[in-house]
């Protein structure tokens, strides 16, 4: 079980527990305000945005070229920008904190 | 070569060129065929732009048949920001269990309807219904309204041998303005209610304007579901397996449908006003003059799509623009998806086989290149599980 920690923009703070799926999943199904995850996670939509915590984003597998494409012309891209569909739920990322990023 | 086959029209010249010429009513438009250069000129809105006359964007140009603003759709930012929040949550509503469940009640029984029949002529007896009837619920008005636009029939805003036809397209802005005008007399919980109650720079929206977003609505989500509806039974008639697999396998349809919607891309391509020139993969787009921005070629680009040309259900990496691309991404995307989530469960639990009887492709004539884009007719019978 990982436990998630997501920020929306006017700075609530949600804390979930999941071992599968993606943080987008995760967020559509808890209502998370900003993460809509419109193309239900192909990564054709980039409504699922969030800024990794400096600390997790080096552990995460680094995005695809696609994934990377997309954000290219988002708002809001930082260095720690991620589309968080593409982020899957594991022990691995157990603790994580993301900030949505629209 | 099978029904269901939808083949890259413009691969050769995307491949060669990136870019083709239209001729366009003495209004040329240069088509941009890359995935790159559509997204990216996609985001450019200050550098390319919605807010031409209005019917400019639009290839064919609608500028002799509509002088209505279709709001927020030819607008630019930041003017086009506050429009599209004005509106973005009502479009929202269909990710609403309720509106899910009526929904699924509308396809259920029209479904339900044809597999009474033996054959039948899929676009006129199945998608326009489903299309109209699910319309009613976008709008929040009654079902019955439903009745109207079907009566129509598939060519409002075209005619037989034309793409713009003046006689008609007034038939849906004259219901329009008439609708507006008894809301106006009896406020409801419509669209058009909202909408006359919104609030645009500080004060009311203006009937105008209303009707603006109305046509958008109408215009946009009718030629564009039908042929997605028609186009998914076509396959789903030449790949029976699929039905099963989509029945058994409920997250499978969601990857589906995103497949699908790339594979037809039932809106070729739309256009921009060129504001700064640049130089796109090799044209030189001069200001005051119209670019498109190709859904369908940048949908089938192989430099982004592995195997281009199959429909793969569970296609995991999608970054498909058949809904467009940045801030002007298609309103009713939301509408869409929940109906084509809701028509594949459906249809895919009530339905064993399809079989083809008869087919009249629709074929789009872009000078240089012939797109298959729906059917003009798709005579078919449906057996009952």
């Amino acid at each position: 079980m990982a436990k998630i920690t997501y920020i929306t923009k006017a700075g609530e703070e949600i804390q979930l527990e999941a071992n599968s799926g993606s943080l987008m999943e995760l967020a559509v199904k808890h209502k998370v305000a900003g993460i809509d995850g419109d193309c239900g996670g192909v990564c054709s939509c980039a409504t699922c945005h969030v800024h990794v915590a400096p600390a997790f984003y080096q552990k995460l597998e680094a995005p695809t070229e696609i994934e990377s494409d997309m954000l290219e012309f988002d708002d809001n891209v930082t260095e720690y920008s991620r589309l968080c569909c593409q982020i899957p739920i594991s022990e691995a990322i157990d603790g994580i904190t993301v900030n949505v990023a629209n | 070569m099978s029904a269901s086959n939808f083949s890259d029209a413009f691969k050769d010249t995307r491949e060669a060129k990136g870019t083709c010429p239209f001729n366009d009513q003495n209004d040329p438009v240069t088509m941009l065929l890359r995935f790159k250069d559509v997204r990216k000129t996609a985001h450019n809105t200050k550098g390319f732009s919605s807010a031409a006359k209005p019917g400019r964007i639009v290839v064919p140009s609608e500028v002799n048949i509509r002088d209505t603003r279709q709001i927020p759709f030819e607008v630019d930012p930041p003017e086009h920001t506050e429009y599209r929040a004005l509106v973005e949550d009502w479009f929202k509503r269909p990710l609403d269990p309720d509106y899910e469940n009526k929904l699924t009640q509308i396809v259920e029984a029209e479904i339900e309807r044809v597999l009474q029949k033996g054959s039948i002529e899929a676009i006129s007896e199945l998608s326009l219904p489903i299309q109209s009837k699910a319309l009613t619920l976008l709008l929040n008005i009654p079902l019955t309204e439903a009745q109207t636009w079907i009566s129509w029939g598939t060519h409002v805003f075209r005619s037989e041998d034309s793409d713009l036809d003046a006689d008609k397209a007034s038939i849906l802005y004259d219901y329009i303005d008439a609708e507006i005008d008894k809301v106006i007399a009896v406020p409801n919980d419509s669209l058009y209610s909202v909408l006359l109650n919104s609030e645009y720079q500080g004060r009311k929206m203006t009937k105008e304007e209303v009707k603006g977003v109305l046509i958008l609505t109408f215009a946009g989500g009718r030629d564009t579901v039908i042929n997605y509806l028609t186009n998914t039974i076509a396959y789903l008639a030449e790949h029976p397996e699929a039905i099963e697999k989509l029945h058994n396998n409920p997250t499978l349809v969601n990857t589906a449908i995103e497949e699908f919607v790339r594979y037809f891309s039932p809106l070729t391509h739309m256009g921009r006003v060129v504001k700064e020139e640049k130089e796109i993969s090799g044209h030189v787009a001069k200001e005051d003059t119209r670019v498109s921005l190709c859904w369908a070629s940048a949908n089938r680009d192989e430099s982004v799509f592995e195997n281009p040309n199959e429909i793969i259900l569970d296609r995991k990496m999608n970054p498909h623009v058949a809904f467009g691309f940045g801030a002007h991404k298609c309103l009713g995307a939301t509408h869409a998806r929940q109906l084509m989530k809701v028509f594949l469960r459906v249809f895919t639990e009530k339905v064993s086989t399809v079989e083809i009887m008869d087919a009249a492709e629709n074929i789009e004539d872009w000078g240089a290149h012939k797109r298959k884009v729906g059917f003009n007719e798709l005579t078919i019978k449906l057996n009952a599980k």
